[in-house]
This record gives C-alpha cells, sequence and structure tokens, in this order.
C-alpha cells in the first residue's frame, strides 16, 4: 500500500518537474518501485522483466533522447487549459466508477478465476511438462499474443531505423572527433575498460542462462533479450559506439531483428503443415509433450533473438546521431 | 526473524537515501544516492526471498545489481560529456 | 551445530545491518559529495557482502549460495567501478572536495555546486 502512495507521489513530481534529467531520474526510480511492488505481488517474471526494462534500458535510451535534445521542457503558454481538465476530470470519474463493480483484488470467486486460469494452473505441468506456468502461459496457450508482442517490437524498431536512419558524417570531422575522444573520453579511463571487459563475458553468459533456464524459473526470451543487449550497450558506452559498430554490424542487427519473428512464425508454419493448429506444438514431434518443449524453446529463442537485436539497433541509432 | 531485523536495517537505509536523492543540492549526489538505492534493492530482493522462501528472486537481484551499475556509468556519461557515444572515425580496434 | 550457524549467521546479519546504517547516516550528514561517496563505499562493500554472507550461512552448500557468491562478486566488482565513473563525472563537472583549511572554512556550508542542478 505504502508502495502505491510511493508510486502516486513520484508520478506526480514526474509531471509537474521541468528539468527533464530529473525526470529521467525519476522515471528511473518509478520502475524500480513497480519492479519491488511486483516482487511483494509475488510475481517475479514480471518483476524480472520491469526491472531489465524499466528501470535499466529504458532509462539509457530517455538518456540517449536527452544528448540530442534539450534538457529542460519548454514553459506551454499561461492559459490555462480548463476544458481539457474538466475532461479529463470526467472520463477518470467514469472509469473509477466502472471499477466500483469489479470483485475485490484477490477474491476467489471472481470470474477471472474460474474459466481459463484453473485448467492453465492444473493442467499446465501435464500438457506441457514445464515447471514455470508463465512460460508456458506465454509461450504456449497464449502464443499468438505473445507473436504479436514479437511483431510489435519488431515494429518499433523498423520505425526507430526508419525515421533516424543513418546519419551521414564527413571524414575529417569523424577523425578530429576519433582524437578528441581518445585523449579526453570516457575511453580514457582505464578502470572502466578493464572492468567492462571483464564483466561482458558473464553478462552475455547470464543472458544465455536466463533464457534457457525460463522454462524452470523465473526468465524467458524477453528478459534474456534485455540482458543481452545491456552487454552490448555496456560496451558502446565504454568504449564508442562506432567500435561497438564494428562488433555488430547494421546487417548484422537487422538479420538477427527478421530472424527472430521469422522463427516464430515459421514455427507456427510448421506446425499448421505437420497437420495441427497454426502455432500447435504438440504435432511437432512423436510425444506431445516434447513437441511442446521443443516448440517453446524455439519460441522464445525467436523472442529472445528479436528483442536483444531490437535495444542493440534503437540505442545505437539514438547514439550514432550528433546534435 | 533475522531476516525480518535485515529488512527492517535495508529499508531504513532505504529512507536515508531517498532523503538525499530528493535533496542534494548538486546533481551528482543525486546520482550517487540512485545508485546506492539500486544496491540496496538487491539486499533487500534477496533477504525477500528468504523471508517468503523462494529463493529464485536471486535471479532477479543479479539482473538488477546489473542494471544499476550500466544505468550509472550511462548516466554519468552523460552528465559528463553530454553525449551518450560520440562516433569516432574508425581508429584501432581493442586496445588494452 | 543448527544453533552454531543460526547464531553466525545472526551476528554476520548484525553486523551489515549496523553498516547499512551507518553508511546511510554517512549519506545523509557528511558535507559534500566525495565525503558521501564513502558512505555509499560502506554501503556497497562492508554492508552488503556481510548481509549476504549471513544469507548464505543460512542456505547451505545448495545452488542459492552459489547465486549469493555471484551477486556479490558482482557488486564488488562494480559498485566501486561506478562509484569511480561518478567521482570522475562531479570532478569534471566543477565540484570541488570541502578542504578545512581553518575553522573558519570548516563550516562554509556545502562544497561547490556546479552549475548544473
Amino acid at each position: 500500500m505504502s508502495l502505491m502512495v510511493f508510486m502516486a507521489v513520484i508520478g506526480f513530481a514526474v509531471a509537474r518537474l521541468r528539468n527533464l534529467f530529473g525526470v529521467v531520474m525519476l522515471t528511473g526510480i518509478f520502475s524500480l518501485t513497480s519492479a519491488v511492488l511486483y516482487v511483494v505481488l509475488d510475481a517475479v517474471d514480471v518483476a524480472f522483466t520491469e526491472a531489465a526494462v524499466g528501470a535499466g534500458i529504458a532509462t539509457v535510451l530517455m538518456l540517449g533522447t536527452l544528448a540530442l535534445t534539450t534538457s529542460e521542457e519548454k514553459t506551454v503558454s499561461d492559459n490555462k487549459p480548463l476544458l481539457a481538465l474538466l475532461l479529463v476530470t470526467i472520463t477518470g470519474a467514469v472509469l473509477i466508477y466502472g471499477t466500483l463493480d469489479m470483485p475485490y483484488y484477490g477474491d476467489p470467486t471472481a470470474p477471472i478465476h474460474h474459466h481459463v486460469a484453473p485448467r492453465y494452473l492444473m493442467d499446465s505441468a501435464y500438457e506441457t511438462g514445464l515447471p514455470n506456468v508463465v512460460t508456458s502461459v506465454l509461450a504456449s496457450y497464449r502464443g499468438y499474443d505473445t507473436l504479436g508482442e514479437v511483431f510489435v517490437i519488431f515494429t518499433a524498431a523498423a520505425g526507430v531505423l526508419l525515421i533516424i536512419g543513418r546519419p551521414q558524417r564527413g571524414r575529417r570531422r569523424a577523425r578530429r572527433d576519433a582524437q578528441w575522444d581518445i585523449e579526453h573520453g570516457i575511453r580514457k579511463n582505464v578502470i572502466l575498460r578493464v572492468v567492462s571487459k571483464l564483466l561482458l563475458p558473464m553478462i552475455l553468459l547470464f543472458a544465455l542462462y536466463v533464457q534457457w533456464h525460463g522454462d524452470f524459473g523465473p526468465g524467458g526470451g524477453f528478459q534474456a533479450g534485455v540482458i543481452f543487449a545491456s552487454g552490448f550497450i555496456l560496451y558502446a558506452l565504454i568504449f564508442d559506439v562506432d567500435l561497438a559498430r564494428a562488433v555488430v554490424a547494421p546487417r548484422v542487427s537487422r538479420f538477427f531483428l527478421a530472424l527472430g519473428v521469422l522463427l516464430y512464425g515459421g514455427v507456427g508454419v510448421v506446425g499448421a503443415l505437420l497437420g495441427g493448429n497454426y502455432l500447435d506444438y504438440s504435432v511437432l514431434a512423436r510425444v506431445p509433450t516434447d513437441g511442446q518443449h521443443l516448440g517453446i524453446l524455439l519460441v522464445e529463442l525467436g523472442v529472445g533473438l528479436t528483442v536483444a537485436a531490437a535495444m542493440i539497433t534503437i540505442f545505437f541509432t539514438f547514439a550514432s546521431q550528433e546534435r | 526473524m533475522m531476516f525480518a531485523a535485515a529488512a527492517i536495517a535495508t529499508l531504513v537505509t532505504m529512507v536515508l537515501t531517498v532523503y538525499r536523492a530528493i535533496k542534494g543540492p548538486t546533481v551528482y549526489d543525486r546520482i550517487l544516492a540512485v545508485n546506492v538505492f539500486g544496491t540496496l534493492t538487491v539486499v533487500l530482493i534477496s533477504v525477500h526471498g528468504f523471508l517468503t522462501g523462494r529463493p529464485e528472486f536471486l535471479d532477479l537481484a543479479l539482473v538488477y545489481a546489473l542494471i544499476n551499475f550500466i544505468g550509472t556509468i550511462a548516466v554519468s556519461k552523460y552528465v559528463e560529456y553530454s553525449h551518450m557515444g560520440r562516433p569516432s572515425g574508425g581508429d584501432e580496434l581493442g586496445d588494452i | 551445530m543448527e544453533m552454531l550457524l543460526d547464531a553466525v549467521s545472526w551476528l554476520l546479519i548484525l553486523i551489515g545491518s549496523a553498516f547499512l546504517v551507518v553508511g546511510g547516516i554517512g549519506i545523509v550528514r557528511l558535507p559534500d559529495v566525495f565525503a558521501r561517496m564513502h558512505g555509499a563505499g560502506i554501503i556497497d562493500t562492508v554492508g552488503t557482502c556481510a548481509m549476504l554472507l549471513g544469507l548464505m550461512v543460512q542456505a547451505g552448500f545448495t545452488i542459492v549460495t552459489i547465486k549469493l557468491v555471484l551477486i556479490v562478486v558482482f557488486i564488488l566488482f562494480t559498485s566501486p567501478t561506478a562509484t569511480h565513473a561518478l567521482a570522475r563525472a562531479a570532478l569534471g563537472g566543477g565540484a570541488r572536495p570541502q578542504v578545512a583549511d581553518s575553522p573558519a572554512d570548516a563550516d562554509a556550508g556545502e562544497g561547490d555546486s556546479p552549475s548544473k542542478t
């Protein structure tokens, strides 16, 4: 309860603060608090994703945006928009009135607990053979929705590429910047370089662990993709974006971006060709449970590939821009 | 019982840190406070995992330690240089 | 044996908690940014390690302990590095540590604040 009050306070501060840098920091704390809230509510996978994406990547990306724009919010003109305030208040009141009819939080007679949820909870171990119900629901029972999510991430990265794209730079300027960076930039900092080089293999290994361990514990494709991308983002922050670009060429990241979606959709098509429905994994192997295992494995791999490539693409595109 | 004491100590320190985050006159005070808050969150999640008997939370604590580190580096770089990755043109790959 | 393990982990957790709170008080009360980094350093190293060591003793020789060891190693590597990066940024931004040359200077208030907020 106190956590929600805390979040409300932070939300209010985010709306009122004019200094955008402070807003970005507060948004980071907001995501962190909601991750703690999810932990308290015993939803570990969601907390995992919220911590990785909201508190980490989103803050870094927003800082990247701030680096390209100004750091103070433009003050709007002084006419107080009373009509807008009235409209928002009426809409909010109607929404709150609508929620009064909903069952109490945690009510065991609520309809949400009676139709599909018990079947998922009780049959998941038997039908899919996985201990982690979240993964089985995400990848198998609701696989179609997850396919849509992967498409959304793909579209976001494609949109960023279309709008911002690759910058054109002169060669003399590039060389001057390189000299400045070697002499003054963060690359000069020995401690950061050594520590990040030591940490990178561990980060990537941890990402792979989270990817494959998602069947048994919290984890899965989304979280693993974000952690994988954050390793490359760390490299790009300490060394230069161009050096990081030499490691992950634009061609490569675009290829993996599409490959993940293709893998996911392809598994569905193979399932349809083998006689089942689209995205029905039971027909992929002789034993249905093995088929489910294989299908979920491939699908999560597709998700992880696309998420990692999307995060890398978006960050590199933002960071390669100049003012 | 001991986990409850640990959790209470962590929460107290978190409150102290948030005070500094709000009050800190310079931006570096605030960045420091957020970094320490992140480390305290890692400890709190681990203790909470032990309190509720669900040690799966430790993966989450590890991820958060990582994200905290990367976030602080990113913010420090932004504050110091006002850019997040100024492109440089093809110098030698890999020193150290 | 159980009692011994429990006593050891109680001791470690108490030490950890004490250092956490002391570090927190340090962050609140010390005069300028660089001094506050000392408080942060205490929290990040001794406070966290003692607490997590106490948890490790409770967990015994399972995979939980291995994960806790990983967390401790990671935090020991990265927290001082992050503080170092922050200190360099602060120095670059113009903050200077408050040095007391005379008793009057010691009460000169907070350290130099750079032009940013």
